[in-house]
């Protein structure tokens, strides 16, 4: 019993290390919140990496990619932690990740410190981290939350004829680049939010029963920046309590955690418009391909992969691209690799992809409104596609930077 | 005094010496990663552990509220110092910033320790949660001062001589220098007048009554020594991170702090170390031992391992230990 024991051993440690000459091997670092609220969230972003890999079929320009996981629990600190060990002990050239905002901005300082290393994000989607103090080897190849607002309030303000608007939204970096990249164009236009009827709650808040009471009545709508259960606990109790206002939603408030979940507010959503990155019901080929792509390697995953999934496939889909570019060469401190990167262009499930200068994606937005589907379930009908939103939404980079920082009260907008 | 100091230092067994030695030759051999994420750091949350273990182990006091003292004294160096998020920031120098912070913290922990004084056992752990959870919220609601849910990031570290103090190596030294003072002077205190009242408070609280000292006042003032420590080692926590926000003062920090401060052991100062060495590596590797989706798992399982097996934690595993290979050596007294 134990002659056969050390016999296979013996042949498994020579099976390892002839696999170990067969291809050299390329580590590449993922980061995403394996834990606390956004778990859930986290998995599927590495879904997404995922994804791009199996396209290259774990293998690219000659080198075995071996995938590297760090887990955060979505606060900057636990983010930089995570991404130190990948880029310090495990000696990762490449990083993709992070999946929030403020982590987002932190693993761009932290890139700062290691130029000879290559950050792409996740799914991380606040304005500032690729508008000011921004980084040479950090490259965001999906588009951020100002810039999936793009077209929302126009069509709110031409089409649905809304004039005043309430907010509702969590109250950090991400759901204020929302409010700005919604409210922007629809105060531009002559629409107003007064400061008194924007209400910022806590991330994770459970009793809404303040905000509604204090909900205007004058107002044409209310615009809701919440995600998950935060969206479904204000829909439900703003529903109980006799509110009848038509809403706008953020680009995670009218996801399939809301729009599956069971309860009295599911007739009320219906004909909520909202916009984003990805637009469920896209009957695209490139879509529909990704979506089926999706569904067969993770059956246990989302219905539909989620616009986490979504970040991190097309970053990371980036970063193979390049790699294949400069042949697996990151022998120069990966110089090359980021130039490569810097110029790169390529067909994403959502369209074409490409950066600006300050190496923030320019790409395609979607419009979408909340419609019964044929079976009975509420699904995002796409309304329109804007093309090619940048972000500076059109504008020149110092005319843009003049609104100043997202937060609670920007744009003014009275 | 002295003579008392100087007859402990020479009382310190040579294996503490040897210890010593090995960690200040522990960054030559290992890398930036080693050094400061994980030999740093964990002396870091050690001395936040060990600000708990006074006040656990020698006065019988539970407070889950000595993180958010090391948090505020983090908030106070970014608010006088330097960050870059445009809020405050008065830009005073470190030789300011620091004490202040530190003072900031002790204060904090006294005042918690002037509530939560009168009560133990479950109701102090209680007192001392609740406070820490009102600052979290009120730090992550509080856009004036806190700078609500972002925080302050941005935050510069000190220069002294011209060496920048949060490059890996001097800011290992710092942490070691701050751990060593730290940890010997607890030591050291365990047997003063001060020490062994606090001991009494915790094993009989009316009997010190009895004999004349301030129940109440001996606690508080050891809520205010823990709260030296668990400011220090704040402010070396913003050294480090160049960022504080909400999110490093929460209730699942406070609770990995509790973790480290039993897993390691409260009946000698040194425990708290060893349990937040146990935790950064736990923390930092558990992942590449099993699949990412479960690696809390291990973590986990592996503080219930060391407390089921030793209810001192480590400390007590290396007793047991050596205990056992003792007696072999050489014969117990009690023989004699």
């Amino acid at each position: 019993m134990k002659y056969s024991n050390l016999l296979m051993g013996a042949s498994l440690a020579t099976l390892m290390s002839a696999s170990g000459v067969y291809a050299e091997s390329l580590k590449v670092g993922a980061v995403a919140t394996l834990e606390g609220a956004f778990a859930a969230l986290g998995e599927d972003g590495l879904r997404g990496i995922q994804l791009a890999l199996n396209e290259f079929d774990g293998e690219v320009a000659g080198y075995t990619i071996e995938l590297i996981s760090g887990s955060t629990d979505a606060s900057p600190d636990s983010a930089v932690r995570a991404v130190r060990k990948l880029v310090e002990q495990d000696g990762a050239q490449i990083v993709i990740g992070p999946l929030s905002g403020s982590e987002g901005i932190a693993i761009r300082d932290y890139s700062k410190t290691q130029p000879e290393v290559t950050f792409l994000n996740g799914a991380s989607a606040a304005q500032d981290t690729t508008l000011r103090e921004t980084s040479d080897n950090f490259f965001r190849f999906s588009t951020e939350g100002a810039q999936w607002m793009a077209g929302l309030g126009e069509y709110v303000y031409t089409e649905k004829g809304y004039r005043t608007v309430a907010v509702v939204a969590e109250d950090y970096s991400f759901p204020y680049t929302q409010v700005f990249g919604f409210l922007e164009p629809f105060c531009r236009m002559g629409g107003t939010s007064p400061q008194d009827a924007r209400f910022y709650v806590p991330l994770g808040n459970k009793d809404y029963s303040s905000v509604i009471a204090a909900l205007p009545d004058e107002v044409d709508a209310i615009y809701v920046a919440l995600g998950g259960a935060d969206a479904v606990n204000f829909l439900s109790q703003y529903e109980q309590s006799g509110g009848d206002l038509p809403l706008i939603g953020g680009s995670i408030t009218m996801d399939q955690s809301v729009l599956g979940s069971k309860g009295s507010q599911r007739d009320y959503i219906i004909g909520t418009p909202a916009a984003g990155p990805i637009s469920d019901t896209w009957d695209d080929p490139r879509w529909q391909a990704f979506v089926t792509d999706y569904q067969e390697t993770f059956p246990d995953g989302f219905p539909s992969p989620s616009l986490f999934a979504h970040g991190y496939y097309i970053n990371a889909k980036a970063a193979f691209l390049a790699l294949e570019e400069v042949s697996g060469d990151l022998s120069d401190g990966g110089a090359a690799y980021r130039e490569v990167l810097a110029k790169l262009s390529f067909e994403t499930p959502t369209g074409m992809v490409h950066l600006d200068e300050r190496h923030q994606a320019v790409g395609d937005i979607f419009l979408t409104e909340v419609v019964e589907g044929p079976n009975g379930g509420l699904l995002n009908k796409t309304i329109s596609i804007t093309p090619q939103v940048t972000q500076t939404l059109g504008l020149g980079y110092e005319e843009f930077l003049a609104y100043g920082p997202v937060s609670r009260e920007n744009p003014v907008c009275e | 005094m002295i003579a008392r100091v100087v007859q402990t230092i020479s009382e310190v067994r040579p294996a503490w010496w040897v210890a010593l030695v090995l960690l200040i030759l522990f960054p030559f051999p290992a890398n930036d990663f080693f050094t400061v994420q994980i030999g740093a750091y964990s002396m870091i949350l050690g001395l936040i552990g060990l600000s708990l273990m006074i006040l656990a182990g020698y006065g019988g006091m539970v407070s889950l509220a000595q993180l958010t003292a090391a948090g505020l004294a983090a908030y106070v160096v970014a608010i006088f110092g330097v960050n870059s998020n445009d809020v405050l920031g008065f830009g005073w120098s470190w030789w300011i910033v620091a004490p202040l912070a530190i003072a900031v913290g002790t204060l904090f922990s006294a005042l918690v320790g002037l509530i939560a004084v009168r009560t133990s056992g479950i109701y102090m752990i209680m007192i001392t949660l609740a406070i820490a959870v009102s600052v979290f919220f009120f730090a992550r609601q509080n856009y004036e001062v806190f700078n609500g849910f972002t925080g302050y990031a941005g935050i510069t570290a000190p220069q002294i001589g011209g060496v920048d103090m949060r490059a890996p190596l001097p800011f290992y030294y710092l942490c070691l220098i701050v751990a060593v003072v730290f940890l010997a002077v607890t030591a050291f205190a365990e047997k003063s007048p001060f020490g062994l009242a606090l001991q009494a408070t915790r094993d009989n609280p009316r009997r010190v009554a009895a004999l004349g000292y301030s129940v109440t006042a001996i606690r508080v003032f050891a809520f205010a020594l823990a709260g030296v420590v668990a400011a220090t080692a704040g402010v070396l926590l913003v050294i480090l991170n160049g960022r504080v926000s909400p999110g490093s003062i929460g209730v699942d920090v406070a609770i990995d702090i509790l973790v480290i401060a039993v897993v390691g052991g409260l009946r000698h100062p040194v425990g708290p170390f060893l349990g937040a060495l146990a935790f950064v590596l736990l923390e930092n590797f558990a992942i590449d031992l099993i699949d990412r989706e479960r690696f809390n798992t291990v973590i986990g399982a592996a503080f219930l391992l060391v407390i089921f097996f030793s209810p001192d934690g480590l400390l007590g595993l290396w007793q047991k230990l050596s205990d056992r290979i003792k007696p072999i050596q050489t014969p117990t007294k009690s023989e004699h």
